[in-house]
């Protein structure tokens, strides 16, 4: 291990004199730079001298996946702006001419559309690590609620770039979500007209939507990343014993069971990300409306402020809370029961009792409940997509009331569990 | 190792779970985009039966004659064939492809102007389109005297009746594949490129994935 550390650390004052006139500018340029900036010293820290429990499995790629999805996002968007045209007489049609007259502007768009399902894909995975290994645990509080936050503006994002292709669903969408806000006693309607700035979505809507999907969120998203791997490099990552690393250091202060960011997880992840590209490729370029769950067929009507869709649905990734929202007849109870679904998850930190972090060393009561947690958002996301049936509406029911319990019920049923001993060191 | 890459495909692929859509009753149509005698059919239906009253308002009339192969063999354009068999609109054939009927008038007409067609095999789908071509009957309580299966109470007349009545079942039925065939094309003109692209691009990243695995077990010889 020494030996591979030493190969590959980055030693720009190498004592060897550079044997080329190139190598000599280059080294020169850099220690230009690094005297003025903490380029090496941030590389240390958060790369090559970050040290990473070496015992991670598949569940931790997920945080480098998003990352990469952000990317993916911002760029493809970036190419997207220049041909997309925000007005209710354009954008349908600006989509459209992307489609087909830009050059690659097809890719681009698919790119786009896909990335944002699975972005939701990979950062519901990277939450369910959390619930699996409890990385929301002390000391890791603030890695968690920065995490949320960002869930936050990954939802307002896909709510607010959902209306931009200006179709049939878009509108209707926005419509019935904007609308929720009506709901909220004295101020509903004044809300919903601000936030509208028209009586009805309109193009005033489609300007503001662009504006806030591609400036005001991205721009909260990408500071509220780097807020996230700060606070994640502060405190240290978890793993899936739920071990810290950090009690276990050895003469030099690196712990133990401590393994270098770079190469290790670089070359790891790099990996995944392959796999993950091959996935992601393969929606792409063969199966871009994912059967009409990625780009819903009404979609590809313009909007219709006369032609109602026949069921209005949100894309899959928002289904599970549009399925809470209807599970309570109370239109005002459902919108409190919506956005408390996903406040509850901020709580997480508190609610959790048990005397360990990872489920490896939970007991049976914290794996049923996971368990059920897990059938229960499935079933709601599912159900959340079709027509209401009267069955359906009870079945939604029972998963909201299980979908809270596992939050509700947490400070009672993770003291009473009974744990297993963890180990002092990861084995 | 092998399990784990089991256990994330499993993973990646929970949403599929989902994804399981109740298939309608329809009649499947066959259709091959690669297939462009075909295509040029559909297209000669389009615009002698559907144009006239529906636009393709995406699409320019030089991009589609290239696209399903009315070129000679240097790849040129056949403006002279474009013009007198798809073209009757007077318009240049870099013009998109409209229809000449005022949309208020249609509106006053049918009840409703007769919708842009670009993105129809999108959004109702191929099966529906061809079940729903194939789905008018005579319906005496119609202002127009006919109705639809698919459609009920649909606001377009039997503009089909002709080629029903001097074709043959099969031959219809073929016409009628044909027509969604250059309606799938319409909708997304790119699909070939698409699919072509993407088997290059999975083929490059199975490879890549074979060095990264190579790369990671290099490296992580020496973790225990």
């Amino acid at each position: 291990m020494k030996s591979i550390l030493e190969k590959n650390s980055f030693q720009p004052k190498d004592p060897k004199p550079c044997q080329n006139l190139m190598g000599t500018y280059l080294e020169a340029s850099f220690n230009w730079v690094n005297d003025r900036f903490p380029v090496l010293d941030m590389w240390n820290q958060h790369i090559a001298k970050y040290y990473a429990p070496k015992n991670f499995n598949i569940w931790y790629i997920f945080g480098s996946l998003a990352l990469l999805i952000l990317v993916n996002q911002l760029i493809t968007g970036i190419w997207l702006t220049m041909n997309y045209q925000p007005s209710a007489e354009s954008a349908f049609a600006s989509v459209e001419y992307i489609m087909r007259d830009v050059p690659y502007g097809w890719l681009l768009r698919y790119m786009h559309s896909t990335g944002a399902s699975f972005f939701f894909i990979v950062v519901y995975l990277h939450m369910f690590r959390g619930l699996l290994y409890g990385s929301y645990r002390k000391p890791r509080e603030l890695v968690w609620l920065i995490g949320m936050m960002i869930f936050l503006c990954l939802m307002a994002e896909a709510f607010l770039g959902y209306l931009l292709p200006w179709g049939n669903m878009s509108f209707w969408g926005a419509q019935v979500i904007t609308s929720l806000f009506g709901a909220i006693p004295w101020v509903g309607d004044m809300l919903l007209e601000w936030m509208r700035g028209d009586y009805t979505i309109s193009s005033v809507t489609l300007n503001r939507f662009f504006a806030l999907h591609v400036i005001a969120v991205p721009l909260m998203f990408v500071g509220l990343v780097v807020f996230h791997i700060l606070a994640l490099h502060e405190v240290g990552s978890n793993n899936p014993d739920g071990v810290e690393i950090k009690d276990k250091l050895n003469e030099a202060g690196v712990p133990l069971d401590g393994i270098p960011f770079h190469p290790y997880y670089t070359v790891k992840d790099l990996m995944w990300v392959a796999v993950f590209l091959i996935i992601f490729c393969a929606v792409v370029f063969f199966a871009p409306e994912m059967g009409g769950y990625f780009l819903e067929a009404a979609n590809f009507e313009p909007a219709d402020a006369l032609k109602t869709p026949e069921h209005i649905a949100p894309v899959w990734y928002m289904t599970p809370y549009y399925a809470i929202l209807r599970a309570i007849p109370n239109k005002l109870g459902g919108v409190i029961a919506m956005f408390s679904a996903i406040a509850v998850f901020f709580f997480l930190p508190w609610l959790d009792r048990s005397p360990v972090k990872s489920i490896r060393y939970k007991g049976i009561l914290y794996k049923i409940a996971l368990g059920l947690f897990v059938i229960c958002f499935v079933l709601l996301g599912y159900l959340g997509t079709k027509q209401p049936t009267p069955m359906s509406t009870i079945i939604t029911q029972v998963a909201s009331v299980v979908y809270f319990g596992f939050f509700v019920l947490m400070p009672w049923y993770s003291r009473i569990d009974k744990t297993k001993p963890v180990p002092e060191r990861i084995s | 190792m092998l399990r784990k890459v089991w256990l994330v495909v499993i993973f990646w692929l929970l949403p599929l779970i989902v994804i399981s859509q109740e298939v309608p009753p329809f009649d499947k149509v066959q259709i091959d985009r690669t297939d462009l005698a075909s295509l040029q059919r559909g297209a000669h239906t389009y615009m002698n039966y559907c144009a006239g009253c529906h636009s393709l308002k995406y699409v320019r009339y030089n991009t589609m004659a290239q696209d399903i192969g009315i070129v000679n063999s240097q790849g040129q354009i056949l403006d002279a064939l474009v013009k007198q068999t798809l073209l009757f609109t007077g318009d240049k054939l870099t013009a998109t492809i409209e229809t000449a009927m005022p949309a208020d008038l249609a509106a006053n007409w049918f009840g409703k102007a007769p919708p842009d067609l670009s993105l129809v095999a999108r959004s109702r789908g191929n099966d529906w389109l061809y079940n729903y071509l194939r789905g008018f009957y005579p319906d005496p309580k119609r202002p127009w005297g006919v109705n639809n299966y698919v459609f009920p109470d649909v606001a377009m007349p039997d503009v089909l009746e002709h080629l029903q009545q001097t074709l043959s079942v099969a031959a219809y039925n073929t016409a009628m594949a044909d027509l969604v065939n250059f309606l799938d094309y319409i909708a997304e003109p790119h699909k070939l490129e698409r699919e072509r692209l993407g088997v290059w691009v999975l083929i490059f990243l199975g490879i890549f994935l074979i060095f990264t695995v190579l790369l990671k077990k290099e490296y992580w010889k020496d973790v225990h």
